[in-house]
C-alpha cells in the first residue's frame, strides 16, 4: 500500500464504491478541492454526488436569496421557512451537504467569482461553473487556464429538458482499463472560447442539434443582456433571427437548428429535475474519472435531451 | 406556442399514484425526483433496515439512522423539502400477502428500485395480473439500465429466460477448484454451514472430500466436538483433517491429477506459529458483549487492514480463533448460523478457510475486502449512476402516464461510449409469445417419473426456477399439492405425504404426456407443465436430475457460423430490435451472446444482476446483457 491508508470509517462506508474504482482513487478524491457555482438543480445533484463519493473539499458560490424559484430543483433547501430568511442559496445548501457526509468540508464563497484573479481558482482542483452567461464561462475558463497547475473546468446548463456539459482539462494523461489491458492515453482539450469558435460548417453532419440550440441561446441571451434563462415563448421571433443570422455567418444550414428545440429551451426558466438527476450524475462520474485519473473522461460536450433519450459526446475542437 | 415541455409533463402527473419497490440505492434517487418532479402520493415498500455501507449513496440516510426502516426514513427526510406531499411507506416484503393484485390495481405505474431477481420477477407477475405498467431498474457500477413492461405492448420482465445464479460443478467445489470463488464457494457453502450451520442439512463436504461414501461416517464425527474437548484442541482437529486429511485422501485418487496440478496437504503443524498467537490476542473483545456480529478475530490477532493479503499463518490463525470464538462467544447460534455478509466473524472465517485452500491448490490469495465481495455478492454501486437511472426512471413514467406508447424506451447506461452515447435508448421489444409468464403457451419438463419425487419438482421447478412462492400443482380436476394458512391437518398431512411420492405412484400418477397445472394464488399467475419421461441425466451438467424447457426466446437466431471468436450469433436487425436513432443514422446490428458466455464472465456478479463489466477480446465491446442475452456491438 502506497500513500495513507483509508480508516476503517472511511472504508466501510466508502466500501461498495471502493469496489467500482479501487483504493487509489478514493484516497485521491479525498484529496481533492471543489468548486461549484451556480446552485442550480444539475449543480446541486452533483454536489450531492461528489460529497457522497467523499471528496476533500466542496466549496459552494450563489448568493441568491432563498426564493420559490431556487427551491424548485433542490432537495438541499429544507421547508422550514423561517430559518432560511437572510441566508443565501449557497449557506442554506452548505449545511444540508455537510450532514450528507461529514468527512467532507464544505465552505461557502461569496462574491461574483468571474470577476476574481486566477489565484483564486488555483485553490481548487476542480471548477463547475453552472448556467453561466457566456461572458462568465469564458472569464472563468480563460482564468482557470492561466494557473501553472491544471485545474478541470466545466460548465453545465439545464434547459427545459435537455443538458449541455462542456469539459476543459487542458492537456490531460490518464490510465484506461479495458478488456483487463491498462493504456496510457493523453488528450489536448480546447478551451470553451476555442471550442466554441469552431466554425459549424467544418463540425460532423450529425453533431447533437443541442450543441447548435444551446450556442444561439447563449448568445441571445448576450447580446440581449439577459440573465440566464430569462426568456420566453414570447423571444422565439428574435431566437430564430439570430439563429438565421448565425447559420449565415457559419455558412451552416437552418435546419441543424430547429426552430422546435429552440422553442423548448427558451419556454422558461424551470429545471426538469430528472433531467437534472442525469446531467448531475454524468457530471459527477467526469469529476470523479478526472480526479483519480482513471476512465476515458468526456471531450468535450455532452448531451441530454429526454424527449429522445440520447445521452450523447461531440468532440468539439479545430483539431478533432 | 411552445410550450415548455415540462408543463405538459406536470399534467400528466397531476392526480396520479405511484407505487416504488425498494427504498435503496436506486430508491433514494428515485423518491427525490419524483418529489421534485411533482408527484404527489408515493407509496414506497422496502423490507431492509440502513446500514453503514448504505450511506455513501443512500443519501437521504445518515449514521443516526442506522437500524431503522429504510421506508419510513426516506419519506421522513424527503417530506422535509416537500412536505406537502404524501408519501405511505411500508417497512415490509413486497412478497407479503398485503400486498396483492387489489392492492396494485390502486397504481397507475408501478417503479422498481430493487436489488434481487426474486422480488423482481414477483412485482413483475402482480404487474401483469392487476395490469399496470412496470417500469424495472438495475446497476452495478457505471452501468445501468431502465426497462418499460406495459402488458401485451411490450415484453414482461420474464419474457426472457434470467441467467441463472452462477452454480459450480460439485466435485469442482469439492476436489478440484482452480478459482479463488470456488474456494470461497466451499468454506461458505460447505465447512461454514458444517460447522455452524444446521446439523441435519445436506451438505457435500462429508460425502465428497474422502473416499466417497465409506468415509461418510467418519467425517461425521470430525465435525462433531466431543464432550469436553478443548476449543483448541477442536479446532486443530478440524483444521488437519479438511486442508490436511481430506487433500490427502483426494490425493490418492491418482486418476483426477493427471492433467491438474496437485494440491498440497496442510497441516496445522505445517504452519507452527499459527497456533501461538492468542497471547496478542484474547484481549478482551469489549464491545462483544451487546453486539455479536461485532465480535473479530482479526481484532483478537491484531490484524487491522481488510485489504491486506493475509499470509498462510495469519489466515491459518483467523481460521482458529473465528472457530474460537464461535464456540465461544456465540456458543447459543451454532448449529443454526448461515452466512450472512454483514457477519464480521463469518466472514473472517470464510476469507481465511477460502485462503487455506487456495493455499493448498496454488491458487492466489485474496484480501478479506476481496473475500467478502465474492461470499456476499455484494453489488458494486455508486451514488452517480442510481441518480441518472432513477432520472430516467422518471422520465420513462412520466411518458407511461401520458401513454406515450411510441416513445417508451428500454435504456442503457454505459461506461464507456458506443457509437457517442453514453446513454443509449432502445425500443422496447414485443411480448414474447412463448413466455410462460405473460403468454399461455406450456412449459416442458424431462424428468424421471419413476424416479423423481413431487417434492423436486415442487422445490427445484415450482420455487426455484418459476419463482412461485405459494405454489399450488394439480393434475387436471386432481390437487397434488398446496400451501396457505387455510388447509386442514388431515389436508396438510396428505399434500407433506404426497411431496415424498416419486412421481408415477403419485394418487394421480404422474407419467409421460401428464399434463400439470401450477398456480401461485398470490401472484394470480398459472402455467402449464408438460411431462416428458427420460429414463437418465448427466450427474455433472444436468444435478438437478431434470431439464425444464420451453420458455425460449422470442426470436428464433440464426446461426451464423462466421461469427467472431465465442461463437456469438447474429440476430435479424428487424423492427423488434433496433436502437432508436434518427433517420439519417447508420444502422448496427446488436449481436448475441450465448447464456453460457454471459454468465462466464459475471463470475461474481450476483442473480440479481444482468450486467457484465468485461469483454472478451478487442474487437467487441459489451453493450449489456440484457435479460439473458448479452448484447455486444461491434466497435
Ligand atoms: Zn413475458
Amino acid at each position: 500500500m502506497k500513500g495513507e491508508e483509508l480508516t476503517e470509517q472511511e472504508t466501510a462506508l466508502y466500501d461498495r464504491q471502493i469496489r467500482v474504482w479501487g483504493v487509489d482513487a478514493q484516497r485521491r478524491l479525498s484529496k481533492s478541492h471543489i468548486l461549484v457555482s451556480g446552485l442550480r438543480g444539475t449543480a446541486i445533484e452533483f454536489c450531492k454526488n461528489i460529497v457522497l463519493a467523499g471528496v476533500g473539499s466542496v466549496a459552494l458560490n450563489d448568493d441568491r436569496p432563498v426564493t420559490e424559484e431556487a427551491l424548485s430543483a433542490n432537495f438541499l433547501i429544507p421547508s422550514d421557512g423561517e430559518t432560511l430568511v437572510g441566508k443565501t442559496v449557497a449557506e442554506v445548501c452548505s449545511e444540508s451537504l455537510k450532514d450528507f457526509n461529514p468527512m467532507v468540508r464544505v465552505s461557502v464563497e461569496k462574491g461574483d467569482i468571474s470577476s476574481y484573479g486566477a489565484d483564486f481558482f488555483g485553490k481548487f482542483d476542480v471548477v463547475v461553473v453552472c448556467c453561466y452567461s457566456l461572458a462568465a464561462k469564458r472569464m472563468v475558463n480563460e482564468k482557470c487556464r492561466k494557473l501553472s497547475k491544471h485545474v478541470a473546468f466545466y460548465t453545465v446548463d439545464c434547459r427545459d429538458s435537455c443538458g449541455e456539459i462542456f469539459v476543459d482539462l487542458q492537456d490531460y494523461a490518464y490510465t484506461k482499463k479495458k478488456f483487463d489491458e491498462t493504456t496510457e492515453c493523453q488528450l489536448h482539450y480546447p478551451s470553451f472560447e476555442e471550442a466554441i469558435s469552431v466554425p459549424w460548417s467544418s463540425l460532423p453532419k450529425r453533431l447533437s442539434k443541442l450543441y447548435f440550440a444551446m450556442r444561439v441561446i447563449e448568445r441571445f441571451e448576450d447580446v440581449e443582456n439577459r440573465r440566464y434563462g430569462e426568456t420566453s415563448s414570447v423571444d422565439l421571433a428574435s431566437v430564430l433571427k439570430l439563429r438565421t443570422e448565425l447559420c449565415q455567418a457559419n455558412s451552416a444550414n437552418e435546419s441543424q437548428v430547429p426552430d422546435s428545440l429552440l422553442g423548448r429551451l427558451i419556454a422558461g426558466p424551470s429545471e426538469f429535475p430528472p433531467v437534472c438527476a442525469v446531467i448531475g450524475g454524468i457530471l459527477g462520474q467526469e469529476v470523479i474519472k478526472a480526479i483519480s485519473g482513471k476512465g476515458d473522461p468526456v471531450k468535450n460536450f455532452f448531451f441530454f435531451d429526454a424527449a429522445d433519450g440520447k445521452g450523447v459526446i461531440e468532440d468539439i475542437s479545430s483539431n478533432a | 406556442m411552445a410550450a415548455a415541455a415540462t408543463d405538459h409533463q406536470l399534467s400528466a402527473i397531476k392526480g396520479k399514484k405511484v407505487l416504488m419497490v425498494g427504498a435503496g440505492g436506486i430508491g433514494c434517487e428515485l423518491l427525490k425526483t419524483l418529489a421534485l418532479s411533482g408527484f404527489q402520493d408515493i407509496h414506497i415498500i422496502d423490507m431492509d433496515t440502513i446500514e453503514v455501507s448504505n450511506l455513501n449513496r443512500q443519501f437521504l440516510f445518515r449514521q443516526i439512522h442506522v437500524g431503522q426502516s429504510k421506508a419510513k426514513v426516506a419519506r421522513d427526510a424527503v417530506l422535509r423539502f416537500r412536505p406537502k406531499i404524501s408519501i405511505t411507506p411500508y417497512h415490509a416484503n413486497v412478497k407479503d400477502p398485503e400486498f396483492n393484485v387489489d392492492f396494485f390495481k390502486q397504481f397507475h405505474v408501478v417503479l422498481n428500485g430493487l436489488d434481487n431477481l426474486d422480488a423482481r420477477r414477483h412485482v413483475n407477475r402482480l404487474c401483469l395480473a392487476a395490469d399496470v405498467p412496470l417500469v424495472e431498474s438495475g446497476t452495478t457500477g457505471f452501468l445501468g439500465q431502465v426497462t418499460v413492461h406495459v402488458k401485451a405492448k411490450t415484453e414482461c420482465y420474464e419474457c426472457q429466460p434470467k441467467p441463472a445464479p452462477k452454480t459450480y460443478p460439485v466435485c469442482t467445489i469439492t476436489s478440484t477448484p482452480s478459482k479463488f470463488v470456488h474456494c470461497i464457494v466451499w468454506a461458505k457453502d460447505l465447512l461454514f454451514s458444517k460447522l455452524f450451520g444446521d446439523k441435519n442439512q445436506e451438505n457435500d463436504l462429508n460425502v465428497r472430500s474422502g473416499d466417497a461414501n465409506s468415509s461418510s461416517e467418519r467425517s461425521e464425527d470430525v465435525f462433531v466436538r466431543k464432550p469436553d474437548e478443548d476449543i483448541d484442541q477442536y479446532g486443530r482437529r478440524v483444521y488437519d483433517h479438511v486442508f490436511g486429511y481430506n487433500i490427502e485422501m483426494a490425493l490418492s485418487n491418482e486418476e483426477t491429477w493427471r492433467n491438474r496440478n496437485r494440491p498440497r496437504p496442510i497441516y496445522i503443524r505445517d504452519v507452527p506459529s499459527a497456533a501461538l498467537t492468542r497471547q496478542n490476542g484474547n484481549v478482551e473483545n469489549t464491545k462483544t458483549a451487546d453486539d455479536p456480529l461485532s465480535v473479530s478475530a482479526m481484532v483478537s490477532v491484531g490484524l487491522k487492514n481488510p485489504q491486506e493479503v493475509w499470509s498462510l499463518v495469519e489466515n491459518s490463525r483467523i481460521f482458529l480463533e473465528a472457530l474460537k470464538l464461535f464456540f465461544s462467544k456465540r456458543e447459543q447460534e451454532v448449529g443454526n448460523l448461515s452466512f450472512d455478509k454483514d457477519d464480521q466473524l463469518a466472514v473472517e472465517f470464510v476469507t481465511a478457510a477460502a485462503n487455506i485452500r487456495a493455499s493448498s491448490f496454488g491458487i492466489p490469495l485474496h484480501s478479506l475486502f476481496e473475500a467478502k465481495g465474492i461470499a456476499g455478492n455484494i453489488v458494486h454501486a455508486v451514488a452517480t449512476t442510481n441518480a441518472i437511472i432513477a432520472g430516467l426512471i422518471v422520465i420513462e413514467a412520466i411518458k407511461v402516464l401520458r401513454n406515450d406508447t411510441s416513445n417508451y424506451r428500454m435504456t442503457y447506461c454505459l461506461e464507456h461510449p458506443s457509437r457517442k452515447m453514453l446513454l443509449m435508448p432502445v425500443e422496447p421489444f414485443e411480448p414474447n409469445k412463448n413466455c410462460y409468464v405473460c403468454s399461455e403457451t406450456p412449459l416442458l419438463l424431462e424428468i424421471n417419473t419413476h424416479r423423481s419425487k413431487l417434492r423436486d419438482i415442487v422445490e427445484k421447478i415450482v420455487k426455484a426456477r418459476l419463482g412461485m412462492s405459494l405454489p399450488l400443482v394439480m393434475h387436471g380436476a386432481a390437487l397434488l399439492y398446496e400451501v396457505g394458512d387455510d388447509l386442514d391437518e388431515a389436508m396438510v398431512a396428505n399434500y407433506s405425504a404426497n411431496l415424498d411420492k416419486v412421481l408415477s405412484e403419485l394418487p394421480s400418477s404422474v407419467t409421460g404426456g401428464t399434463v400439470l397445472t401450477v398456480e401461485d394464488l398470490q401472484q394470480e399467475l398459472s402455467c402449464n407443465i408438460n411431462i416428458k419421461h427420460r429414463e437418465e441425466f448427466d450427474e455433472e451438467k444436468e444435478p438437478d436430475g431434470m431439464i425444464l424447457s420451453g420458455w425460449t426466446q422470442a426470436l428464433t437466431t440464426e446461426n451464423n457460423k462466421n461469427s467472431p471468436a465465442g461463437g456469438t450469433e447474429t440476430l435479424p436487425v428487424g423492427k423488434k430490435r433496433k436502437i432508436s436513432e434518427s433517420s439519417n443514422a447508420s444502422s448496427t446490428s446488436f449481436e448475441e451472446k450465448k447464456e453460457e458466455v454471459a454468465i462466464e464472465y459475471s463470475d461474481i456478479v450476483a442473480s440479481n444482476q444482468y450486467i457484465v463489466r468485461k469483454g472478451d477480446n478487442a474487437a467487441w465491446t459489451i453493450v449489456s446483457c440484457h435479460l439473458s442475452r448479452t448484447f455486444l456491438m461491434k466497435i
